[in-house]
């Protein structure tokens, strides 16, 4: 095969769509249509494979996998479906995945039509110069309006869609015309197999035998086992062990990766954070002069403390953290302590999904009930010292009188969303001390609202917000612009007159009074009543500021014990032993651990 | 001590709040429960010093308890008691029950209130609840007591006072007041009345224990009550924590140190030579156990330093220390499963 036909056979691309619009059965129907799977391998949504990638229905790390597919005109083409991850705590993980594409398939609902989600992402494959290939689905449902919905694509995103295939993943109906389009209209890629190696790297997995497995697009050159190569942000340099292809389910061993192709290397590369994701790979010998454009460092936004229900587990607690890091160079940590929790570590995120993820996982994969603090964004402090503090835990503000100036973070939002709701998320980002920017109409129905807001205000409950304001059609992205001033202080939780340090959290002055009355309530309906009384305050600087009272339980028997069956009795206290493994006891008071995730989400209506 | 429990799994109707095991009766199933109930009584040769039938309704099988009790080996002045509902109680059923030497009526009154009666499915009205209790008085029996049920559909502090003051008037000696739990597997849990919630249960309870007391009736444990000298001796077998025989579909026991129960399986217990026996517990903790059911009864448990320890995980008013030993007072029996996992975790 010469060198161009090699290149003119192979087709890179992802699938763009709104949660709930088929993306996953789609991928699962073209797996399934190249024969990529054998059918007894296949399971729902085969490319989600964290368990809650499925249980949520979204995918989380980018996948990729090459397929073989014979078209109609005779001739046989390598296929490369990345798959992308579609929140925004992953926006740079989707950028970069998109740049390993040449085109990308966008799923829309033939019922729902566009919606604001996948605008962003398709904007983003635009910018990169993807070629967006639309197809409709869910034609089989009978609310499926086709027609319009092509038009809709027309006039919103200004692509050609009067010939987009109208397909139903879930039934298999025209799946055929999808795989035809992907041929026809997606180019092929290019590059030079000669020039110095450009690979892109889009992802990568930690494996115990292979040591890191980094998925890359090659853009430029070639590379083959025993290549010395340089990863050209960080440095690092190896010698390749293998190179190979995604299998739907295992990676094949090939003798290089070519130009335009994707596929992995492994290296002996212990760390994960040797392979960022968006960086270079070149070859150390022959190096590229420049790296791939694009790259930047992807920093923690969101901080919080975990820490083991059962003191005694923190040393599985660590080691479940750090195989977690293996495979999740965005996931930092180091040890801290609290009063009242005891030790634990320090944990920095991309957002909040992506900490309700780990918190998920070290759950789940490693079996460990964990108790988690408020999330914190990182605030600078200027001390009256002239020193400049970055504080990303509330037990480590400093007293009030030693603070000059305090600054918390600022990110530039863009809202997307019909228009009819305008002004229900205007109340919210004005609510959220919000500046407004601009508004831009996108089309007649739809606009892009860009307000600054503090990042603070976002990290909570800001999505879970939009949504039940848009009924979900409303999605938004952020991006970090530095530092401003700010007025704020830190509010403490007292039970029965004891601080929970693990409960203060940093709040902008103004709006003290409200979330200090809200956690109170919140914590109230959340504390279930014990034998005791217990008082909830909330205080600023000593300062009494909101309080509850949770009364005391008044009832909690087994009445009738029947015919001496003592072993119903004996159940009922060992489930109220299990319940008390979830408590955290702080004095004679019981806290469960769902306490202390339900007062983040104290939404303002 | 040791206790004789034989489980009769036979109703003429659910009512719609119970959750212990029968089924519809027979009296071909009763003449082969007898006969199950007989062979199985061989296997345990040992005496029993208190004998009691539970239900299920014991009463439908009255002209068969003789037959069984003539396999028990009880002492002279052993407590044999029948649990009766007032619907199917009558002359005859308790002239049956005297000759067979039942010396204890423990009958299902719950409520005295038609209301509530009616609420709560039961087949029986007050007035008859009321005479089957004189009529047991009348034939002999000197030892009746009566169930009560609190926190039922429609209950208020006043109608309970009015129910025990009727109560009380009548020739008996126990009552068992328990609070109505609404059980997931019954009527009343797929389809649930509308009943007292958490604090008015509390209230209720509290005004019971207060009315029962006096009027003579001492609590000696959470939901038992009686004059002096007429405490359940049954009962208090199961909370002292000594042994218990059960027979019959769904019966629990204690014996030889190990725990077990039936299986809930009428057709099961009726076709085998032996009844199926499930241990629930191999090897009881007995300091566990003591605690346990020992903080069911009024005489409490010997107080020692791990308990005195976590009492103070507890407020004062719900216990008091006397003599060496710790008890619950009314307002701690309503908490006694929080108080009992404070201690025992």
């Amino acid at each position: 095969m010469s060198e161009k036909n090699y290149l003119d056979n192979i087709r890179n691309f992802c699938i763009i769509a709104h949660i709930d619009h088929g993306k996953s059965t789609l991928a699962d129907r073209i797996l399934e249509q190249t024969e990529t799977v054998a059918l007894r391998d296949m399971e729902e949504q085969l490319l989600d494979n964290m368990d809650i990638e499925r249980e949520r229905g979204i995918t989380i790390k980018a996948r990729a996998v090459r397929l073989k597919y014979h078209a109609d005109n005779g001739e046989d083409y390598v296929f490369n479906l990345i798959d992308t991850p579609g929140h925004v705590d992953f926006n740079y993980e989707v950028s970069r995945s998109l740049v390993a594409c040449e085109g990308a398939v966008l799923i829309v609902d033939a019922s729902q039509g566009i919606e604001a989600q996948t605008l962003a992402n398709t904007y983003l494959a635009v910018e990169n110069d993807l070629e967006v290939v639309p197809v409709v689905n869910k034609i089989d449902l009978p609310s499926a309006r086709p027609q319009e919905v092509k038009e809709e694509i027309e006039n919103v995103i200004g692509i050609e869609a009067l010939d987009a295939p109208e397909i139903s993943a879930k039934m298999g109906i025209n799946i055929h015309a999808v795989m035809e389009e992907i041929v026809n209209k997606i180019p092929a890629p290019k590059g030079d197999i000669a020039a110095p190696l450009k690979a892109l790297i889009f992802d990568s997995v930690y494996d115990s035998y292979k040591g890191v497995i980094v998925y890359v697009r090659v853009k430029e050159g070639c590379v083959k086992p025993g290549d010395k190569i340089k990863m050209m942000a960080s440095g690092a340099e190896f010698t390749v062990v293998e190179t190979g292809y995604m299998g739907a389910t295992e990676l094949v061993p090939a003798s290089e990766l070519k130009a335009g192709e994707v596929g992995y290397i492994t290296a002996s590369i212990k760390s994960i954070g040797d392979t960022k994701v968006g960086d270079t790979v070149t070859n150390a010998q022959n190096p590229a002069d420049e790296a791939l454009p694009g790259y930047r460092e992807v920093n923690p936004m969101v901080f919080s403390g975990i820490y083991p229900a059962d003191g005694a587990k923190y040393p599985d607690l660590r080691d479940a953290l750090d195989k977690l890091r293996l495979n999740d160079a965005s996931l930092s940590f180091e040890p801290e302590s609290s009063i009242a929790l005891g030790f634990g570590f320090r944990c920095g995120f991309l957002g909040l999904l992506h900490m309700e993820i780990i918190q998920g996982r070290i759950e789940r994969e490693y079996n460990l009930d964990i108790i988690t603090t408020a999330p914190s964004v990182v605030y600078k402090i200027e001390m009256t010292d002239g020193t400049v503090r970055m504080i990303d835990n509330p037990t480590n503000y400093p007293d009030t009188t030693l603070i000059a100036q305090s600054y918390e973070p600022m990110v530039n939002a863009h809202v997307y969303s019909p228009s009819e709701y305008v002004g229900g998320i205007m109340e919210l980002c004005q609510n959220r001390r919000g500046v407004f920017k601009d508004m831009k109409y996108i089309d007649e129905k739809r606009v892009d609202l860009h307000y600054e807001l503090p990042l603070n205000e976002i990290v909570y409950d800001f999505f879970d917000a939009l949504k039940s304001r848009t009924r979900g059609y409303a999605s938004y992205d952020y991006e970090m612009i530095g530092f401003a001033p700010s007025k704020l202080v830190k509010l403490d939780i007292m039970l029965n007159g004891e601080v929970i340090d693990a409960l203060s959290f940093i709040v902008f002055a103004d709006r003290a009074y409200e979330r200090a009355r809200k956690m109170a309530e919140k914590l109230k309906e959340n504390i279930p009543r014990q034998l005791f009384e217990i008082p909830i305050q909330a205080c600023v600087g000593g300062k009494i500021i909101a309080r509850e009272t949770i009364k005391a339980l008044r009832k909690d028997v087994l009445a009738k014990c029947y015919g001496g069956d003592i072993t119903r009795k004996k159940k009922l206290l060992e489930k109220q032993k299990e319940g008390k493994k979830r408590m955290r006891q702080f004095g004679t008071v019981e806290v469960p651990q769902e306490a202390f995730m339900a007062v983040l989400k104290l939404d303002d209506d | 001590m040791r206790g004789l429990y034989i489980h009769v799994p036979f109703c003429v109707r659910k009512c719609p709040y119970c959750d212990f095991y029968s089924e519809k009766f027979s009296p071909e199933k009763s003449e082969k429960y007898t006969a199950a109930v007989v062979r199985n009584l061989k296997r345990y040769p040992v005496k029993f010093d208190t004998v009691y039938f539970g239900g299920g309704t014991p009463a439908l099988i009255s002209g068969k308890i003789a037959e069984i009790l003539r396999e028990v080996d009880y002492p002279e002045g052993a407590e044999i008691t029948v649990e009766c509902n007032p619907d199917v109680t009558n002359e005859r059923v308790l002239a049956e029950l005297k000759n067979a030497g039942v010396n204890r009526i423990s009958f299902g009154v719950q409520s005295l209130n038609e209301g509530e009666l009616e609420a709560l499915g039961r087949l029986h009205g007050a007035e008859s609840a009321k005479k089957a209790i004189i009529l047991a008085h009348e034939l002999g029996f000197e030892n009746i007591s009566a169930d009560l049920m609190l926190g039922v559909p429609q209950q208020s502090v006043r109608s309970l006072e009015q129910t025990i003051d009727e109560l009380c008037k009548l020739p008996i000696t126990h009552v068992s007041a328990y609070l109505l739990k609404i059980e997931p597997n019954t009527p009343f849990g797929k389809n649930p009345p509308e009943i007292p919630d958490e604090d008015g249960q509390a209230e209720l309870y509290l005004a019971a224990v207060e009315m029962l007391e006096k009027r003579g009736f001492l609590q000696y444990e959470i939901s038992n009550f009686a004059k002096n000298g007429f405490e359940s001796r049954h009962n208090l077998i199961y909370w002292r924590a000594e042994e218990y025989v059960g027979i019959g579909p769904a019966a629990h026991s204690y014996f030889n140190g190990t725990r077990f129960a039936v299986p809930r399986n009428t057709a099961e217990f009726l076709e085998n030579h032996a009844q199926r026996e499930l241990v629930t517990d191999e090897n009881p903790d007995k300091y566990e156990e003591k605690i346990l059911l020992g903080l069911r009864l009024r005489e409490g448990i010997l107080l020692d330093e791990r308990i005195e320890k976590r009492l103070r995980l507890v407020p004062k008013e719900l216990f008091r220390v006397e003599n060496g030993r710790v008890s619950l007072t009314p307002e701690g029996f309503l908490l006694s499963n929080s108080i009992i996992s404070a201690i025992l975790s």
